[in-house]
């Protein structure tokens, strides 16, 4: 078990800044998802802390120790790969048998290992087969069982689901965060998929162009994203993002106006989740114009316009909105986000 | 629709195949009848006359002698090479280029070069000299410096041999994913033992043909032998070729071909047993 501290990482391949001084501390025991869309540097970070690839400068603390220079296998850790890495020329035991034989371990410690792996990822009845016999999921079984049978400080997991199929994605998923939470490990996990990140992770460190953009809960990043990139990119639909005018430090949202933030200038982007909103009756609410109503059956999602800029709401699917109607919103002012239209950054709204 | 045009797929392949039943199955009966019969009777005569020569013995101890000295030097140096061609981001196609001229080059013409190399004025000896090495020029590839002779040609032999070899490795360590050794590293793995737990074993089917082809070439070598020893390294394909338009004794010279194909097809069949490539256990 071991904390991670990242402290000012950069990395550059050329020209190409693919991470600008990134720090971000990981606690022992918590499940760290970087998150991010392809591009953003989080498999280099991931990379990095790994030891398979060199920082251009910064350091990488595991344990307290520094970890810089220090070969993979000095550093204490694991990892499963995105297209699992089992080696196919020799069978599931010896796959998971691999890191403990690598530390010379004896064989009475290999098979109790390898029997307690193979039975937290439930694929004891694999063990004398070859990879190539298994399906894309009991490869990836594999690939975690490996890792976790050397009780590793740190686990280091990139995109471990994505070459999987939806349902067993979904399965696997719920299966990693039982197994994960038994073993305690510290766990970085590498993912461009939210709902992963979401669903699994302690925390998650939204990552855009080589920079974090946030760090905090699933909840807290997004009900409260830091930027308007985090907001656009976690939660599904994204976050809505509208601008408004700023009048007297108030902004018009049908009869009962929002109290805009104290540094907002003449104008203010409003970022509304798409559910934290309720029909009010005209003009009392905020007039949306529907132009696509979609009843998905465990809500009603509506597609249109406020201000003649494009929104998406969700509302309970007993309310009857049809496409074309035009309606009234009422605005949560607790779930509001407002952000600088300059900055793209969120600004602290005024608290009562 | 398919099913009534089954004959197309047949119809294609047909000239490849009529080519090569010409060209190779017709003058391989031909040759085998040549060797096992005596005008026109089946008969062991050319056989034995092959085996009652003075430089059968020589020849058969000669062309395994280069083969097994030459084949794992080259494996072992293709394996080195594309091990390092690996690591190498920028300029990695040219230096495969420069690698694999040898290929481009006939053997003949290569015994050739090494012959202006090693021959008493060639450039081998003035360089010695010029190093005050040697006070007057040395001979390396007389009859009297037999084993001055066999490292010349497996020099020579290696320089131009290994090239197909290591583009064959290269070839099959670019099919291996750069995460096996990766997860190899991270779970503990020195280099060693990566190349030899991981990367060698998942090589198995380019290994196996590169060294099917390269000791079967080993066997049929030739050209650089004539060019570099002349008749004082007698090997398989030498004999053949002296009995042909030497001696002009076809049904002798037929004996050797069929033996070198003997050998040939021994070799292969030992790599394909001993070399399994079970398709189950690749990547």
């Amino acid at each position: 078990m071991a904390n991670i501290v990242i402290d000012r990482i950069r990395k550059s391949f050329g020209t190409f800044e693919a991470l600008k001084e990134v720090s971000l501390t990981i606690n022992d025991g918590e499940f760290v998802s970087l998150l991010g869309p392809s591009g953003c540097g989080k498999t280099t970070l991931l990379r990095i802390i790994a030891g398979l690839e060199t920082a251009t400068s910064g350091d990488v603390l595991i344990g307290g120790k520094s970890v810089i220079g220090l070969p993979p296998k000095e550093r204490g850790l694991a990892m499963v790969f995105q297209n699992y890495a089992v080696f196919p020329h020799m069978t599931v035991y010896e796959n998971v048998a691999f890191g403990l034989r690598m530390q010379k371990a004896d064989d009475a410690r290999v098979k109790a290992q390898v029997e307690k792996a193979a039975g937290l990822l439930h694929i004891e009845q694999y063990l004398d087969r070859y990879p190539n016999k298994l399906s894309g999921g009991q490869r990836q079984r594999v690939a975690v069982a490996r890792a976790l049978a050397v009780e590793p400080k740190v686990l280091l997991m990139d995109e471990p689901l994505s070459n999987l199929d939806a349902l067993l994605r979904l399965e696997m998923r719920t299966e990693l965060k039982t197994v994960l939470q038994s073993a305690g490990t510290t766990t970085i996990y590498v993912t461009h998929d939210q709902t992963e990140a979401m669903g699994l992770s302690d925390r998650i460190a939204v990552m855009h162009n080589g920079v974090v953009e946030q760090v905090g809960t699933p909840v807290n990043v997004y009900n409260y994203p830091a930027t308007r990139f985090v907001g656009g990119f976690i939660g599904n639909p994204p976050m809505n993002f509208i601008k408004v005018p700023v009048t007297n430090g108030q902004v018009a949202a049908g009869s009962e106006p929002l109290t805009a933030p104290k540094d907002s200038g003449n104008e203010v982007i409003l970022g509304l989740r798409g559910e934290a909103v309720q029909l009010a009756p005209l003009p009392l609410g905020l007039e949306m114009k529907v132009r696509v109503a979609e009843p998905m059956g465990s809500h009603l999602l509506l597609t249109g316009s406020i201000h003649d800029q494009p929104v998406r709401v969700i509302l309970p699917s007993s309310e009857t909105v049809r496409s074309g109607d035009v309606i009234g919103l009422k605005l949560d002012p607790n779930r509001i986000t407002w952000l600088s239209p300059e900055s793209g950054k969120s600004i602290p709204a005024v608290t009562a | 629709m398919t099913n009534n045009r089954s004959w197309i797929p047949y119809l294609l392949i047909l000239p490849s195949v009529a080519f090569l039943a010409l060209l190779f199955i017709v003058p391989l009966v031909q040759t085998i009848w040549l060797a096992f019969s005596d005008n026109g009777v089946p008969s062991p005569a050319n056989a034995q006359r092959m085996m009652a020569d003075i430089n059968f013995t020589r020849s058969i101890k000669n062309t395994f002698l280069l083969t097994i000295a030459v084949v794992p030097v080259q494996l072992a140096i293709a394996l080195a090479m594309g091990t390092m061609v690996a690591k190498v981001g920028r300029g990695r196609e040219t230096i495969l280029w420069v690698w694999t001229i040898p290929l481009g080059i006939s053997d003949l013409a290569a015994g050739l070069v090494w012959l202006s190399i090693l021959q008493n004025s060639g450039y081998f000896n003035s360089l010695l000299l010029g190093l005050g090495v040697i006070g007057r020029q040395a001979s390396w590839l007389s009859y009297q410096t037999p084993v001055a002779l066999f490292f010349a040609i497996a020099v020579a032999e290696i320089w131009r041999g290994t090239a197909i070899v290591m583009v064959i490795i290269v070839a099959g360590l670019n099919q291996v994913p750069k995460e096996f050794r990766e997860a190899a590293e991270i779970f503990g793995a020195g280099p060693w033992t990566r190349f030899w737990r991981i990367t060698l074993p998942l090589i198995r089917p380019a290994l196996q043909s590169a060294l099917i082809l390269r000791t079967v070439l080993a066997f049929e070598v030739f050209a650089v032998v004539y060019a570099l020893g002349g008749r004082n390294f007698p090997v398989l394909v030498g004999e053949a070729y002296n009995w042909q338009n030497q001696n002009q004794n076809y049904g002798v010279a037929a004996a050797y071909a069929v033996l070198i194909m003997i050998i040939s097809l021994a070799a292969t069949l030992i790599y394909l047993k001993a070399i399994k490539v079970d398709p189950e256990r690749l990547p």
